[in-house]
């Protein structure tokens, strides 16, 4: 295994090696570079991944006695939440990200939707919203098409091109079929047929066949929020962060936790000053660095990395790290059916409906989203939370539910459109440290009105799309003001003008010649609520113009 | 409080309150030594002690569980050994939550004996009465936590000290065979 001495100078630092640091690992050496990835997490391996609910899955406030193994641990890196800047924040649990090698990708349902071209140009298509930071992206869907096909390949991706006659245009098919329908896709097929919408194979980063020395899935039904024991997964961890290190030219380093980033007096990235496991601090030495850390702790860090040049922050001279904070929204129904269907096998969900995928504005709000037909709720969870509202909390009409609705429950869960409010944003916090004495992460979030309509607007589909379906029970889920989440997006947007965007359209930062961000932290909308794919193809393709700019000595201070 | 239906935050927040890892690092073989707990706790020939309550406490903690899920015609938290479970989270994870037991066991006899004055122990009255006893504090976050741990205890893996025998499992129609092919249920079998 490669190791890299603190003190030499290595070409890229790149912090985080989840859904997009593994992404630039890979490109960077596999494209000549030396390259040091700081992680906060532990590696992790397949051998770690069991199918304990009790222990990988929280539970529901305390007792929760796992999950930490795979994502961010609140006890020592402790959030703060408030819904106005007006408000104290208060001390509560409110990020959730992949926090090991891998990152998110391990322990992720696998939804991997592409963009659809009016994700990257919806300001224009569909005009100005008051209160909000909605634009255009910097560029559009064509100029990413290659690079949704390179990770979809290289990746593993299981999917069937064509299937929706909503998907945007392909240059290649999935490399993958798709993963065998579950009772849940049947139902949904029905239902939307019955409404004259479209169901479609639910385009998965989970291997229906072996691929690339990985084995398929083996239908255990234990993906969101568990690593694959099988490697079918296709996390970076077990795809191309072992190409990273199989070049000689990548260590990967975990269990370090960074906490600034250095310039030098011209305003050059110097590298990264971090904490290794025994809380020892390190400077690692870099000719740039490239920050992967997620829309919640790439902003952390930056406002983290002050200097005389950038008193507001690392690269903040625009004063918009850390704003537009855009989460994981949507809404549920929930539904019983007559005959078993045995959600609890294979993965969460094998059919979308994107029907209502594009904004209307008839509909007398912005928003759009997708859907899918899924179960993922393990065996406690759905004791506590699964069933109908009506079913007692005790006793044995409790007891005869959770036998009869157990292998017959399914839900309807729509992913919908956050818009970028410049008051929803990551902070730090002026009183709550962590583990390391650190400011704590802070977040002001408060639903704009918009999306709160349109997860009403999508709960009724879900609860029609049940109904069609032949449900005996459906019930609705409530929609409450939002204070959580795991996809964290658009705090360092991209843009082409520095007043208004944070990262230029290959990711550089506008204020600093060798900082590079690639994460959902860029995104400028949010699209439909499932990031990954976006973020990856990101990745691929900032990777794809760093390296170029790199060979022409274009990222490195003269000075 | 726990509320019934799941609200979009539940869903979300379920996973997002976490123990140390470091601290879960630490515990971790205590917890699974567990697995060896239940299997001595679990035969009746040579019931396991119990190592946070006294058998008297044991006894009306395990009459909750036994209202929560109870004994019909299938087994039901009691079978399922639920009270080697809690037992166990109390002296591992969750122990935290000690003095709350204690506490709310007292307050389980305070409510038995406001209710039946001539009743003894809450474990001893007829099950009619102890429903009535429970319906009285079921908004509690004591019975929350009862319940909490009573589910866990049925649905969690055997190791950890409940769920004897897959009780739990075999009731709700859960297989831990983790390996399956199509058709997996019957609608896409009668596509």
């Amino acid at each position: 295994m490669t190791k890299f001495n603190d003190k030499s100078l290595v070409d890229f630092v790149i912090v985080g090696a989840g859904a997009a640091g593994g992404v630039m690992a890979k490109e960077l050496s596999t494209a000549g570079f030396t390259v040091v990835v700081l992680e906060q997490g532990p590696r992790v391996s397949e051998k770690d991944f069991k199918h304990d609910e009790l222990k990988f899955k929280d539970i529901y406030n305390p007792p929760h006695i796992g999950q930490a193994a795979l994502m961010n641990d609140h006890a020592r890196q402790p959030n703060t939440f408030r819904k106005t800047e007006n408000d104290k924040a208060v001390q509560q649990p409110v990020v959730g990200y992949g926090q090991c090698v891998g990152g998110g990708t391990v322990h992720f349902t696998a939804n991997y939707w592409r963009f659809h071209e009016i994700d990257f140009e919806e300001r224009t298509r569909f005009g100005a919203i008051e209160g909000t930071g909605f634009a255009d992206w910097p560029f559009r869907y064509s100029d990413l098409e290659p690079y949704y096909t390179k990770a979809e390949w290289e990746l593993g991706v299981s999917g069937l091109a064509g299937s929706s006659p909503f998907d945007p245009p392909r240059s290649k098919p999935y490399p993958l079929p798709p993963m065998p329908v579950k009772s849940s896709g049947v139902l949904a097929e029905r239902g939307a047929r019955k409404l004259g919408w479209h169901a479609f194979p639910a385009p998965m980063a989970i291997l229906s066949q072996p691929y690339h020395g990985r084995a398929a899935c083996a239908h255990c039904g234990f993906c969101e929020w568990f690593g694959c024991e099988m490697g079918a997964k296709s996390s970076t961890l077990v795809t191309v962060i072992p190409l990273a290190e199989q070049t000689g030219r990548c260590e990967i380093r975990p269990n370090c936790v960074t906490r600034k980033i250095e310039i030098d007096e011209s305003g050059w990235v110097t590298g990264a000053v971090y904490f290794d496991s025994a809380g020892h601090e390190h400077f690692q030495r870099a000719r740039a660095v490239v920050l992967c850390s997620n829309g919640a702790e790439t902003p952390r860090l930056l406002l983290l990395s002050k200097s005389k040049l950038f008193p507001q922050g690392l690269a903040n001279s625009s004063g918009l790290v850390g704003k537009y904070l855009m989460v994981d929204v949507g809404s549920y129904a929930g539904g019983v059916f007559e005959h078993p269907l045995n959600e609890f096998k294979s993965i969460h969900d094998t059919r979308v409906i994107h029907d209502f995928y594009d904004s209307d504005p008839q509909r007398g709000f912005y928003g759009g989203g997708g859907m899918d037909a899924r179960f993922d709720l393990y065996l406690i969870g759905f004791a506590l939370w699964g069933m109908p509202p009506d079913v007692p909390r005790w006793g044995g009409q409790f007891k005869k539910a959770l036998q009869e609705n157990f292998i017959r429950t399914m839900y309807v869960q729509a992913h919908t459109t956050c818009l970028p409010v410049p008051t929803n944003n990551i902070t730090l916090d002026p009183d709550v440290k962590d583990a390391w004495g650190l400011p704590a992460l802070r977040v002001t979030y408060k639903d704009h009105p918009d999306d709160v309509k349109n997860m009403h607007f999508f709960r009724d589909r879900a609860l029609e799309l049940m109904e069609a379906a032949g449900a005996i029970r459906k019930w609705p889920l409530p929609i409450d003001d939002t204070e959580a989440s795991v996809h964290l997006l658009g705090t360092c947007r991209m843009g082409d003008d520095p007043k208004t965007s944070v990262v230029d359209k290959f990711h550089r930062a506008h204020d600093v010649p060798n900082l590079f961000i690639v994460d959902g932290s860029n995104f400028v909308t949010s699209g439909r609520n499932q990031p990954t794919c976006t973020i990856q193809a990101l990745a691929y393709r900032a990777a794809d113009h760093l390296a170029r700019s790199a060979r022409s000595g274009n990222v490195e201070s003269t000075g | 409080m726990e509320k019934t239906a799941a609200t979009r935050r539940q869903f979300l927040i379920g996973s997002l309150t976490g123990a140390s890892s470091l601290w879960l690092a630490a515990q971790w073989p205590a917890i699974l030594e567990a697995h060896q707990y239940a299997r001595l706790a679990g035969s009746a020939a040579s019931p396991a002690p119990f190592e946070f309550f006294t058998a008297s406490q044991a006894a009306e903690v395990e009459a909750m569980a036994a209202q929560i899920i109870p004994t019909d015609n299938s087994p039901g938290a009691r079978e399922a050994g639920v009270i080697h479970f809690i037992d166990r989270a109390l002296t591992t994870f969750d122990r935290d939550q000690q003095a709350p037991y204690v506490q709310g066991l007292k307050d389980l006899a305070a409510r038995t004996r406001a209710l039946f004055p001539q009743a003894g122990k809450f474990s001893e009255l007829p099950a009619a009465e102890q429903v009535q006893v429970l319906t009285a504090m079921e908004k509690t976050p004591f019975f929350d936590r009862v319940r909490l741990h009573t589910i866990m205890g049925f649905l969690a893996n055997p190791e950890y000290g409940g769920n004897h025998d897959k009780m739990g499992w075999k009731l709700i129609g859960f297989t831990d065979e983790y390996a399956y092919q199509p058709p997996f249920g019957y609608y896409d079998k009668n596509q």
